[in-house]
């Protein structure tokens, strides 16, 4: 069993654990940071990718700022100009941060989104990853669209049960299309006039 | 040889950790609203159980014993912290559901648990067999909650769905996650009998 305790075989015996249980958490943080980081960014192009069309190059993070808040951004290139923007846009959900990416058109239509992280509820508020009465609805959101859940008397449905976290998607949805209303307000009166 | 397979067996029924030793209940709770993530969740348990049971058997003759659980403590967060920064690393689709409860598997009453009562007093080889049998037990326990809640919860089994819309939803829930816990309780309980 056990040694006999006295005070210096405690200390020593403490600050020998501690040193060496430090040491291996700094050998291994030191081996997996590398994949870490890899796998976060791979994370984030893959949701940037997911949400623009095909085909443009994207470029590098740039940031806005909007009523106090900051963006971050990314354009994608075709044929000498913006084909479309990915902007990272956070809300409080139900259960806390709810952020997503958004891609948006410049004309203001939405042209798909994607959660890169939540904390909703499992079973209610986190379907708003899986729900695809829910999530296909942002595929291609027409810009005349009014950003409101149903129940505020918009155009967006809400996942059953989950109003809270519907209201705060709608609002990271609006808030992304802001930015770009702000960032590029010729292309969408331009478009707009086009359609008419 | 049969006691060492009675290491690895005694975990899913005699010493079941969730149903007979009803130990770690806030993983359990917490982790089971599927099938799939009581599974991983049970694994994840299952891997610190094992390595930690190893590295306090091997430890404990020298540790005094005023201090032996803040040592103890330090060496299972280690391997959790370990555990976390693989996944991360490896595994980061597993590692965006459970990432919340991993952290908890330190405070999991099983493995200090099975620390003080099997890992100091045993050697290396018996107490990582004893990790096992008590691992898998948690695996299987917490793979049967979620397999409940989720045909409940959901109408799905393993994420396979096989009834269209939504299931109870209080049982995906916290409320759903007791009275799933109690009924298997009794049941486990009558069978043993």
């Amino acid at each position: 069993m056990a040694a006999k305790s006295n005070l210096q075989n405690m200390a020593l015996c403490l600050t020998l654990t501690c040193l060496l249980c430090s040491a291996i958490l700094g050998m291994v943080y030191a081996v997996t940071k590398a994949p870490i980081d890899a796998a976060a960014e791979a994370a984030a192009k893959a949701a940037i990718a997911e949400v623009l069309p095909e085909g443009g190059d994207i470029s590098e993070a740039k940031t806005a700022d909007l009523d106090g808040t900051t963006y971050e951004y990314y354009e994608e290139m075709g044929g000498g100009q913006v084909v479309a923007y990915a902007v990272k846009s956070s809300t409080n959900g139900f259960g806390g941060n709810l952020s997503l990416m958004v891609g948006v058109l410049p004309d203001g239509t939405i042209y798909n989104t994607k959660v890169l992280s939540h904390s909703e509820t499992p079973g209610l508020g986190a379907k708003c990853t899986s729900d695809k009465k829910f999530t296909s609805q942002w595929n291609g959101f027409a810009k005349d669209k009014k950003l409101a859940v149903a129940k505020d008397g918009g155009d967006v449905d809400a996942i059953t049960a989950s109003t809270i976290t519907s209201r705060a998607y709608t609002l990271a949805v609006s808030q992304a299309r802001d930015l770009i209303k702000m960032l590029d307000p010729d292309a969408t009166t331009g478009a707009s006039l086009f359609d008419k | 040889m049969a006691n060492k397979l009675s290491l690895i067996t005694k975990g899913f029924i005699k010493e079941n950790p969730t149903f007979v030793l009803v130990l770690g209940m806030c993983p359990t709770l917490a982790t089971t609203t599927s099938a799939i993530n009581g599974l991983e969740m049970g694994l994840a348990t299952l891997f610190v159980l094992v390595l930690s049971n190893i590295a306090i058997s091997l430890i404990s003759p020298i540790v005094p014993d005023k201090v032996h659980i803040p040592v103890y403590i330090v060496v299972i967060a280690t391997f959790v912290t370990v555990l976390q920064l693989v996944m991360q690393a490896y595994t980061p689709s597993v590692y965006k559901t459970l990432g919340l409860f991993i952290p908890l598997i330190v405070v999991n009453c099983i493995i200090l648990g099975r620390a003080e009562a099997f890992a100091c007093k045993n050697n290396w080889i018996d107490s990582a067999l004893d990790g096992l049998g008590i691992g898998l037990g948690f695996t299987a326990s917490l793979t049967v909650i979620g397999i409940v809640r989720e045909i409940l919860g959901s109408g799905s089994v393993f994420g396979w769905k096989f009834i269209a819309g939504d299931g109870i939803l209080a049982f995906v829930m916290a409320p759903g996650a007791f009275m799933v816990l109690g009924y298997l309780l009794v049941l486990f309980n009558k069978i043993k009998k």
